[in-house]
């Protein structure tokens, strides 16, 4: 199985499993991300562990984490496929609304050409989908030097523009 | 060639370097696609959002022009674009861009270059993101605006532009902008619809209308803010955009549009929604200081225009020795809020012609006559017409002169013929049914100038599909294809409109075969003859009277 997780632009062995299961149990040892449904249901306990991250569906509001930002090591967003753009606002309300300074995780139907965007939405790994090499897929965090957009990582371009050297980008 | 200082916004390295940056990743994304490393699956919403449909024959690539707005330098790259790539010819749509039919699949990321060279581009043309921000095509020029709406629309198209929460929305976005007191940009069928506004304290911003559209659910759209500084536009955009990228439908994309959700949620609930989204940025990082606006102001100074006393003396004697000309002056001609100037609209609605298609060359001589009477730039219409915003009234007689000959000086705007139609069955393969031989059936119907000219305001819009993407809804005459048993008929709707008081046509009954067509057309403008109080436009007499008057007669001819 070659690497297929990014993280901080980088291609490193993933530690953590990824249990897709939303009601399993038992929850084996060792860094684990659960279900947002498996996390609320045994938060007291999973949160003793402290290496247990949160993996949120499309679906999920990630205010349902709002408390648990300070302390949780690692949440991950799933994109069921990669057109679902709801988990680009997921990640931005968990950095900017909620704090979330940890790992930031794109899961699921996750490719080279979302990436900048996602990085863009504070997403800081990424875990490449199987058929597609991550070694690879790295090049799409560069696909762009900048954007007008106020994001996660970048204030907007005219707040920018006046500073020195600002567009002596040529 | 003469050359002029621009009036129309400029790219700056920073502009020039992102959509560069897009085509060298378009080009990447088509290598990987025909090496096999992406899927079909996988590169559709990609190439889509480069512009890129696969059609019923060959590919189709539509290409950006925000606002409308377009340099002679820009006019003669899609010129050329059209000859190099394409059968010499380009179709103009309804989101005031530009449409080729036939290019190859491998060629795009090398046309793509060539338009980034001349500032153009194809992003977000289609595919489901924020589209091509559309503007009134009068912008600058018309005397009832509250303010010249081309700065806020660079504004918000800079904010659209690779917005990158926004890029996979559950369905296409769509948004305008006016601030002229008469709308004409159908502001209230769009999914967000921007008009420029003062407030008691004459401070600009904006009144915000969303969950308009058309489609197969039309729906009027809903004010959801009467007043909004214009410094907390893109905060209250972002906010928008949040909350139906979270919440729209994703399930079933005939429902996936934002006017369903708006409906869904009540526009009540759903702008409680934004504007609390909304409190969380209000202020923040992304409000417009006012340099900023000042800033994108400069790029739309006003041309030099001539000190002119008033209307000119020639342009009334021409006027009045010529019927012709005046015939067109009165159709296409249009007031100026610079005494002396007109603004002019060159019709694309020739009978026989598609309408919208202009061919390579008549786009150079377009761009010559556009450089030499209308200091080099030119727009194009959600009508699918281009208009010349700065012409002497001194000069209209020898510009119509050239345009006569050019075959774009039909004195037919705002009148049946103008007819706005999608590509419909012969190039579409969403459609239905054709509308194109549909439009030109009708347009042989009513060739007689002086008839047409009596029939007077009449908007007649002509989708092959509901997607109507040829605005079928708000024409005071809409036609929509339809698949019965899979042949082509066309329903049959009147009492739609655009602007102000938008309204949603009503269906008059069954569906029509398409050589019954021009016969029904010719009911219901009799119909309206037959009833009409003096100066009464056909939709007003329809909005007085009913659809019933216009029913029975169609529907009793059609059953001998």
């Amino acid at each position: 199985m070659p690497q297929q997780l990014i993280k901080d632009r980088t291609v490193v062995d993933d530690r953590w499993t990824l249990l897709r299961d939303v009601t399993s149990e038992p929850i084996p040892p060792g860094p684990i991300i659960v279900s947002l449904p498996v996390w609320k249901a045994r938060r007291d306990e999973l949160a003793a562990r402290g290496d247990v991250g949160v993996w949120l569906a499309a679906a999920d509001d990630p205010a349902e984490l709002a408390a648990d930002t300070a302390t949780l090591p690692l949440i991950a967003v799933d994109f069921p496929q990669f057109t679902d753009g709801r988990g680009y606002s997921i990640g931005r309300l968990l950095r900017e609304r909620y704090g979330f300074a940890g790992e930031l995780r794109a899961i699921g139907d996750v490719q080279r050409d979302q990436l900048y965007y996602l990085a863009q939405c504070g997403f800081n790994a990424f875990a490449i989908r199987a058929d597609h090499s991550a070694g690879d897929a790295l090049a799409g965090l560069a696909a762009f030097s900048d954007g007008y957009q106020l994001t996660n990582a970048r204030t907007p371009w005219f707040r920018r523009r006046a500073e020195p050297g600002a567009t002596d980008v040529r | 060639m003469l050359f002029y200082r621009s009036v129309m916004y400029r790219y700056d390295s920073f502009d020039q370097r992102l959509v560069d940056e897009r085509v060298a990743q378009y080009r990447d994304q088509m290598r990987r696609y025909l090496a096999g490393d992406l899927t079909e699956d996988d590169f559709r919403p990609l190439r889509l959002q480069n512009g890129l449909y696969i059609q019923k024959y060959a590919p189709m690539l539509r290409i950006s022009i925000p606002y409308g707005l377009l340099s002679t330098l820009q006019l003669r790259t899609l010129a050329r674009i059209g000859r190099k790539y394409d059968r010499s010819y380009g179709h103009f749509t309804t989101r005031q861009n530009i449409q080729f039919n036939w290019p190859k699949l491998e060629d795009v990321p090398d046309i793509l270059a060539e338009l980034a060279a001349v500032e153009m581009h194809a992003i977000q043309t289609s595919g489901n993101c924020i589209r091509n921000i559309t503007s009134d095509h009068f912008a600058g020029v018309a005397g009832d605006e509250v303010a010249d709406p081309r700065p806020y629309s660079e504004l918000v198209r800079q904010w659209a532009a690779l917005h990158p929460e926004f890029a996979y929305l559950p369905r296409k976005f769509k948004i305008a902008i006016t601030a002229a007191t008469t709308d004409r940009t159908a502001l209230l069928v769009h999914d967000i619809g921007l008009q420029i506004v003062r407030n008691d304290a004459g401070e600009i911003g904006f009144r915000v209308i969303v969950g308009g559209g058309m489609g197969r659910t039309p729906i009027i759209g809903h004010v959801i803010r009467e007043f909004l500084p214009r410094a907390e536009i893109l905060n209250y955009l972002d906010a928008i955009l949040r909350v139906y990228n979270r919440y729209g439908r994703r399930d079933n994309k005939y429902k996936a549009r934002v006017k369903i959700l708006v409906k869904d949620r009540t526009p009540e609930v759903f702008a409680r929604d934004v504007e609390e989204e909304w409190s969380h940025q209000r202020g923040g990082p992304a409000t417009v200081p006012d340099e900023e606006i000042e800033r994108l102001a400069a790029h739309f100074p006003a041309p030099s225009y001539d000190v002119l006393a008033g209307d000119d003396p020639t342009y009334k004697s021409e006027l009045a020795d010529n019927r012709a000309f005046s015939n067109w002056a009165k159709r296409n001609v249009h007031s100026h809020k610079v005494a002396g100037y007109a603004i002019v609209t060159l019709s694309l609605k020739k009978t026989g012609v598609p309408p919208g298609d202009v061919t390579s060359d008549q786009m150079d001589a377009i761009a010559d006559l556009a450089d030499h009477y209308s200091f080099g730039e030119l727009r194009v219409s959600h009508e699918q017409n281009l208009i010349f915003a700065d012409v002497r009234q001194a000069d209209l007689f020898a510009l119509w002169t050239e345009l006569k000959a050019l075959g774009v000086a039909t004195p037919n705007i705002g009148l049946l013929t103008n007819i706005v139609c999608c590509p419909g069955g012969d190039f579409c393969s969403l459609a239905n049914a054709k509308s194109i031989p549909i439009a030109e059936a009708i347009q042989r119907r009513f060739d007689d100038l002086d008839y047409l000219h009596d029939i007077g305001e009449l908007d007649l819009n002509i989708s092959g599909c509901m997607n109507a993407c040829g605005h079928h809804h708000v024409g005071h005459i809409g036609i929509l294809g339809v698949d019965k048993n899979g042949a082509e008929w066309y329903q049959v709707s009147i009492g739609g409109s655009q602007g102000n008081d938008a309204a949603l046509g009503k269906v008059i009954g069954p569906s029509f075969a398409a050589h019954q067509m021009p016969d029904v057309i010719s009911r219901l403008i009799d119909t309206y003859i037959d009833n009409r109080n003096e100066d009464e436009a056909f939709v007003d007499t329809v909005h007085r009277i009913g659809i019933e008057p216009f029913k029975e007669r169609v529907y009793a001819a059609a059953a001998h």
